[in-house]
C-alpha cells in the first residue's frame, strides 16, 4: 500500500512537471513547425525570463502570477524582434545559418546573466511556495497544481490561436507551403516573427508558472531544454498535440526513474530516449514523415 | 609542374609553422606562453571540428564527447594503467576515432543532417558528460589528477616552451593534411556531400562512407586536442572534458575563421581567443574587478557579426576584401 503511495505520488509530480515541460516544447516545436530551425536560445530565453520574474518580484514586488500579465507581451515583442532584426537578416534565409544564429544569441543570454548575476543560484519567497492541496493520500504542492493547470491552458489557447484565427491560419500556411503563402499575399517575414514573439511569450508563462517553486541560475535554462529537445523529437518536430503528450511522457520518466535510480541516472534515461528516437524514429510519434 | 604546385600548395604552411614556433623567443612571460599553448590546443581542437563541419558541411555540436575521450584517455591510461604518455597520446587519438565511428556510424545511417545531427552530436556529449561525472572509475565529480613528473620521458618539460611547440607540431601536421584531404578526391567528395547531398549520391558519391570518414578523422584530431588539455593541465573532471564550452569553442574557431578552409581554424582561434582576453581585460578595468561571462559575450557577438556579414569567416572576408581592390581599376 505504501508503495503503490510512493509510486502514484511519484506519477502525479511527474505529470505536474510534465505540462510545464510541455509548455516550454510547445514554443520549441511551434517554431521548429513554421522556420525549420531549432532555435537553440531557447533555453538561454526561459533563463531570462526567469531572472525577469525575480527582478518583477524583488524590486517591484509583484507576484510571479501578475508577472504573466506584464511579461508575455515583453517576451512577445522580444522574441518578435529577435526574429525579425537579428536572426532571419542575420541568417540570409540559410538554415544552418539559423542554427549558429540561435546558438550565438544563446551564448550571449546566457553569460550576459551570468556576468549581471553571477552564477549564484536564487529563488523567490512567496508565501505559498509550500502550500499543499491533499488528494486521496497524496499531498500535491500547490504552486505545481497552479502550473499543470496553467501550461495547460496556455497550450488550449494556442492551439485556438492556431486554429481559429487568421494569424494562425496565415501561420499554418507559412509552414506548410512558404512560397504558395507568399503567393496568397501573406506576410512570410511577419508570420516568421509572430511565431517567434509566440514561443517567446509561452516561455515567460512557463517562468511565471515555475519560479514559485524552482530556483534560477544563469544555466538553469539549458536542463529545462535539454528536456523540450528530447520531447519535441519525441512528439514529432513541429506537432503540438505531439509536445503535450511528450511532454507528461518525459515528466513522468523523468519522476519515476529519479525515485526509482537516482537523479543522475533518470537524466540518462532522457538522453537515451532522445537518442534512440532520433536514430529510430526522427520523425518522432506524432511527426509527419519527413 | 607537379613539384612546383605541391611546393605552392604546401609552403605557407611551413612559413606560418615556423613563424609561430619562433612566437615564444620573443614573447617569453609565462603567461603569453600559456596562452599561446592554450590556443594550439583549441586549434586543433577546431581544425578537428573543421573536418566534418567545414568541408561536410555537417555542424557537430557536441565534439566535446571526443576532446572528452581523448582527455579522459590520457589521463586513465597514465594514472589507472600505468602507460607512457607518449604513447597514451595516440591511444587517446585513436579512441576519439572509435568514438567518432560509432556516433557517426549510428547518426548518419540514421540520415540525420543539419539540426538533427547537431541535436544527436549535443546528446552524446552530453550522456558522456553525465557518465563520467558519476563513474568512480573516471574519477566521478572529484576529476583525475596526473601525478607531477616533470621529465621528457613522461611529456612534462621544465621549458614550457617545449610543450608548446609540441602543440604546435600537432597543429601543423593537421595543417598539411587539411590540404592533402582538400586536393584529393575524398575532399572533393566531402565538398560535394556540404554543397548538395542527395546530387552527391546521385553523382555516385557514397556519402555514408565519406561523412563517416571525415567524422572520424575529425574526432580524431579533436580527441588529439583533449589528450594535449589534459597533459598540460594534469587535471580534469567531466566538465572540463566534456563540458559545452570545447563544443563551442571548436566549431567558433572554424566558423570564424572560415570554415572549410585549410587555415580557418587556427586564425578563428587567435581572434577568438585574443578578443576574449582584450575584453577580459577591458572590462576587469572598467569595473574593477573580473566579469564572469563577458568574454563569452563577445564570442557570441562575434559569432552573429560573421554569419551575417562574412559567411566565409575571417579568411573569406579578407580574400573578398582583396579581390575587391584589385578588381577597380
Amino acid at each position: 500500500m505504501l508503495k503503490l503511495d510512493i509510486f502514484l505520488s511519484g506519477l502525479a509530480n511527474g505529470l505536474l512537471i510534465g505540462a510545464v515541460y510541455a509548455l516550454i516544447s510547445l514554443g520549441l516545436t511551434l517554431v521548429y513547425g513554421v522556420l525549420h530551425i531549432i532555435n537553440f536560445a531557447h533555453g538561454a530565453t526561459l533563463t531570462a525570463a526567469m531572472f525577469a520574474v525575480l527582478i518583477a518580484h524583488s524590486v517591484f514586488g509583484i507576484d510571479p502570477y501578475l508577472a504573466i500579465l506584464v511579461l508575455t507581451p515583453l517576451f512577445f515583442g522580444l522574441g518578435y524582434a529577435a526574429q525579425r532584426f537579428v536572426i532571419s537578416p542575420a541568417s540570409h534565409g540559410d538554415d544552418s545559418n539559423g542554427l549558429l544564429v540561435t546558438l550565438g544569441l544563446s551564448i550571449i543570454i546566457e553569460n550576459a546573466l551570468l556576468a549581471i548575476f553571477r552564477s549564484d543560484t536564487r529563488s523567490i519567497d512567496v508565501a505559498y511556495a509550500f502550500s499543499t492541496v491533499e488528494i486521496g493520500n497524496l499531498f500535491l504542492s500547490l504552486p505545481r497544481m497552479i502550473a499543470f493547470a496553467g501550461a495547460f491552458a496556455v497550450s488550449l489557447a494556442l492551439w485556438l490561436v492556431l486554429a481559429r484565427t487568421d494569424t494562425g491560419k496565415a501561420i499554418r500556411a507559412v509552414a506548410k507551403e512558404k512560397a504558395g503563402a507568399t503567393l496568397a499575399g501573406i506576410d512570410v517575414d511577419h508570420i516568421y516573427a509572430v511565431t517567434f514573439g509566440l514561443s517567446a511569450a509561452c516561455l515567460a508563462i512557463a517562468a511565471c508558472l515555475l519560479m514559485p517553486t524552482f530556483l534560477v541560475n544563469p544555466r538553469i535554462g539549458n536542463s529545462f531544454v535539454l528536456v523540450a529537445f528530447t520531447i519535441v523529437v519525441l512528439g514529432g518536430m513541429g506537432s503540438i498535440a505531439g509536445a503535450l503528450i511528450g511532454g507528461l511522457f518525459i515528466g513522468v520518466v523523468e519522476s519515476l526513474s529519479g525515485l526509482y535510480f537516482g537523479e543522475s541516472l533518470g537524466q540518462i534515461g532522457i538522453f537515451l530516449i532522445f537518442i534512440l528516437v532520433l536514430l529510430l524514429r526522427p520523425t518522432g510519434l506524432f511527426g509527419a514523415r519527413a | 609542374m607537379k613539384t612546383a604546385m605541391t611546393q605552392a600548395t604546401y609552403w605557407p604552411i611551413l612559413l606560418v609553422g615556423a613563424a609561430l614556433a619562433l612566437l615564444p623567443l620573443v614573447l617569453t612571460t609565462n603567461a603569453t606562453l600559456n596562452f599561446l599553448t592554450f590556443a594550439m590546443i583549441i586549434t586543433l581542437a577546431a581544425q578537428g571540428w573543421n573536418i566534418i563541419g567545414g568541408f561536410g558541411g555537417q555542424f557537430s555540436f557536441g565534439h566535446a564527447a571526443f576532446f572528452g575521450t581523448g582527455a579522459y584517455a590520457m589521463a586513465l591510461l597514465q594514472v589507472r594503467f600505468a602507460i607512457n604518455p607518449w604513447l597514451a597520446l595516440p591511444l587517446g587519438t585513436a579512441l576519439g576515432g572509435c568514438a567518432g565511428g560509432i556516433i557517426g556510424y549510428l547518426s548518419f545511417r540514421a540520415r540525420l543532417r543539419g539540426s538533427y545531427f547537431a541535436l544527436v552530436t549535443l546528446a552524446f556529449a552530453e550522456i558522456l558528460r553525465i557518465v563520467a561525472n558519476a563513474w568512480g572509475f573516471t574519477g566521478a565529480a572529484a576529476g583525475v589528477l596526473v601525478p607531477l613528473r616533470l621529465d621528457p620521458v613522461q611529456m612534462q618539460f621544465n621549458d614550457r616552451r617545449i610543450f608548446y611547440w609540441l602543440a604546435l607540431l600537432l597543429v601543423v601536421i593537421v595543417l598539411g593534411a587539411s590540404r592533402a584531404i582538400m586536393r584529393s578526391r575524398f575532399g572533393a567528395q566531402l565538398i560535394a556531400v556540404r554543397e548538395n547531398e542527395d546530387a552527391a549520391r546521385a553523382l555516385g558519391v557514397n556519402t555514408l562512407v565519406a561523412k563517416l570518414s571525415a567524422l572520424i578523422i575529425s574526432a580524431a584530431i579533436t580527441a588529439a586536442a583533449g589528450a594535449l588539455y589534459t597533459q598540460k593541465f594534469l587535471y580534469l573532471d567531466a566538465s572540463l572534458a566534456y563540458g559545452s564550452w570545447i563544443s563551442v569553442d571548436a566549431l567558433l574557431g572554424a566558423i570564424i575563421g572560415g570554415p572549410g578552409t585549410v587555415f580557418g581554424p587556427l586564425i578563428g582561434t587567435i581572434v577568438l581567443l585574443g578578443l576574449g582576453e582584450v575584453t577580459k581585460t577591458l572590462f576587469a578595468q572598467l569595473t574593477g574587478g573580473a566579469l564572469p561571462g563577458v568574454d563569452l559575450v563577445a564570442f557570441g557577438v562575434l559569432l552573429i557579426i560573421c554569419v551575417a556579414f562574412a559567411p566565409r569567416g575571417v579568411i573569406g572576408a579578407v580574400r573578398g576584401a582583396v579581390g575587391a581592390r584589385s578588381a577597380t581599376p
